[in-house]
């Protein structure tokens, strides 16, 4: 295939093309797509308070 | 051969990214800032970045030569790069690394494993993992870089090498992860058109893609003896399976560095510069036909030399380079390609190291200052973060300029070979060590801060072990197997003067990449451990992964 004598070797070339398009028809199709942008205000002073309660140690 | 375009392309460029540089320095107000960009970079800028990062010179010049000798069997490497090293990367981990990150308030992967194990010694020890190693990286991607500009411009290697440093430490140190990122998003984007016109030039030479490929495969009869001893059956064929060849194209080129980019911890962190999924989905397909025009070119073109010079000299590649591999796409270069072309690939090539060099330093910086002093050794002061970080990247550039000038004058071929193995060596411990228990760490409920612990210490051992002792590459460079057991490699015995393998079943030992024996033995010891030990608390486990359902 395309000149290539081993199919272990056209595979990898053909699946190098076709992963790429993967990538591709996934950004394409989620785009607008995805989790949230900031974790809950709770989670976050908690977080902080952590920190704080830490450095105090 | 320096000429006048050459200089003034080469101003306008560092012009650029010095004016990067500045922005993101203009742009750096807290820690935050310095270490993930504020969490809100450019999916585009991320994905460059990270392909940028990934790919250095060394995957250029070092593997578009290997691919030379071993041939298009090399395109799994690639293949994987995209598949595993981008589409599951992003998509399965990414999404995962930020948000646990974003919870934990982490800055830093060592910062991320430390907080969801609640261990400052995983912190630490990831942090000295990475400050003692990575240098060894730097300074393999730093000689080539320097080596390759004193070449170019016709100066002094120590010239070359302290210019190219200043540049890149001025950046770094000043505009912190979004001068690197800009940068290399500037980088990534002269290296993908560079490589880009490099295989159409290549095609079009060679008559098209499947000429070009059938009168490759059509050489099989010129592969040298050695190589066919090893097992090489042709530029278009797979080794022999389970020969010596075999081994080295699919344990150390595909999966060494195929799955060990996973662990990678300056390709990690750059999941949480990002503002949300969505930008991680948008990076997705920048990133993929980002490796597909780099490192799936910088192979092509590299198996595909054989032609060109078996038409224009009568030789394959290797001979042509008299059996420097490095020297191969150079040579290419220099031979098939106008002039014009040069300076574009010489930008391309200063990009690719440039990018990824600057990282380097980058995550030496944030392990010295954020990981170790600052978090580890309870140096904390506030205010004070960005500044230690600072002096953490200068240090790391320092030691790294250091080994790049005395390995040369000390340590003459031995110091070569062993920094050229710099990379390997980082991919391979890297792998071992983090890869277990940073899975453990995205998905996992039930793994246990003993086990991460145990799993972590296990698997760096196991890996350097292999390394230092068996894997016939390293160990060879590494000198210490031969020095205690007076073999160059455990699994090479000498007998009536010539050298036997051991092997067992398919396994040729001295051949087998250490990601093979550390990544089962880690993950093996994390659960285990974890299994007889205490669980983290519930409140902990809700904190970083959500509520259990």
């Amino acid at each position: 295939m395309l000149g290539i004598k081993d199919p272990w070797v056209a595979a990898p070339y053909i699946l190098c093309i076709l992963s790429a398009l993967l990538c591709v028809v996934w950004g394409i199709l989620k785009w607008n797509k995805g989790d949230n942008e900031e974790p809950e205000e709770e989670i976050r002073q908690w977080a902080e308070e952590e920190d704080r309660v830490e450095d105090e140690l | 051969m320096v000429s006048i375009w050459m200089i003034f392309v080469v101003i306008i460029y560092l012009f650029i990214v010095g004016y990067l540089g500045f922005r993101g320095y203009k742009g750096t107000k807290s820690a935050t800032d310095y270490m993930l960009g504020g969490r809100k970079v450019h999916p585009y800028v991320m994905a460059m970045s990270y392909g940028a990062t990934f790919i250095s010179t060394s995957a250029i010049i070092g593997f578009g030569g290997a691919a030379a000798v071993f041939g298009m069997s090399l395109l799994w490497l690639p293949f994987m790069n995209i598949f595993l090293g981008i589409f599951i990367a992003f998509w399965l981990f990414g999404g995962r690394t930020r948000r646990l990150g974003l919870r934990l308030d982490a800055h830093t992967f060592p910062e991320l494993l430390g907080r969801r194990f609640q261990s400052r010694f995983i912190q630490g020890a990831a942090a000295v993992i990475i400050f003692l190693f990575i240098p060894m990286y730097a300074s393999a991607v730093l000689t080539g870089a320097a080596k390759y500009l004193a070449h170019q411009f016709a100066i002094d290697y120590n010239t070359a090498l302290f210019v190219f440093s200043v540049i890149i430490a001025l950046y770094v140190v000043m505009g912190g992860i979004k001068g690197v990122m800009y940068t290399d998003a500037l980088q990534a984007t002269i290296m993908l058109v560079g490589l880009t016109v490099l295989l159409f030039m290549t095609y079009h030479r060679l008559g098209g893609v499947t000429n070009a490929h059938q009168m490759l495969t059509d050489m099989a009869d010129k592969v040298p003896e050695k190589l066919v001893a090893g097992g090489h059956q042709g530029w278009t064929a797979m080794p022999k399976f389970g020969a010596p060849l075999w081994w080295v194209a699919v344990s150390t080129i595909t999966m060494g560095v195929g799955i060990g980019v996973l662990a990678q911890p300056q390709l990690a962190v750059r999941y949480m510069t990002v503002k949300s999924g969505k930008e991680l989905n948008r990076a997705i397909p920048i990133g993929g036909i980002f490796i597909l025009l780099t490192a799936g070119v910088a192979y092509i073109v590299g198996a595909l030399s054989n032609v060109f010079f078996n038409q224009t000299a009568g030789k394959i590649s290797i001979a042509v380079a008299g059996g420097d591999v490095e020297q191969i796409i150079p040579m290419y270069l220099q031979k098939a390609t106008p002039e014009w072309f040069s300076v574009l690939f010489m930008l391309t090539l200063m990009s690719a190291a440039m990018s990824t060099l600057s990282s380097q330093f980058h995550i030496m910086g944030t392990s010295l200052g954020r990981d170790l002093v600052e978090e580890s050794l309870n140096g904390k002061k506030k205010g004070h973060g960005v500044l230690i970080t600072r002096f953490g990247v200068l240090a790391g550039i320092l030691i790294s300029v250091y080994l790049s000038y005395i390995i040369d004058i000390r340590f003459g071929k031995t110091g070569t070979a062993i920094v050229a193995r710099g990379t390997a060596i980082f991919f391979g411990l890297c792998a071992g060590a983090f890869l277990p228990v940073y899975i453990g760490a995205l998905w996992s409920r039930g793994i246990t801060k003993s086990g991460a612990i145990a799993g972590m210490l296990c698997g760096a051992l196991s890996s350097l072990f292999w390394m230092t002792f068996v894997l016939e590459k390293s160990s060879t460079a590494l000198l210490l197997c031969n020095k205690w057991f007076g073999t160059r490699s455990l699994a090479i015995s000498v007998v009536d003067g010539s050298e036997v393998l051991a092997k067992t079943g398919p396994f040729i030992w001295a051949f087998v990449d250490p990601i093979i024996i550390s990544l089962p033995i880690a993950a093996l010891v994390t659960v285990v451990v974890s299994f007889f030990t205490k669980e983290l608390p519930q409140a902990h486990l809700e904190r970083c992964m959500g509520p259990s359902t």
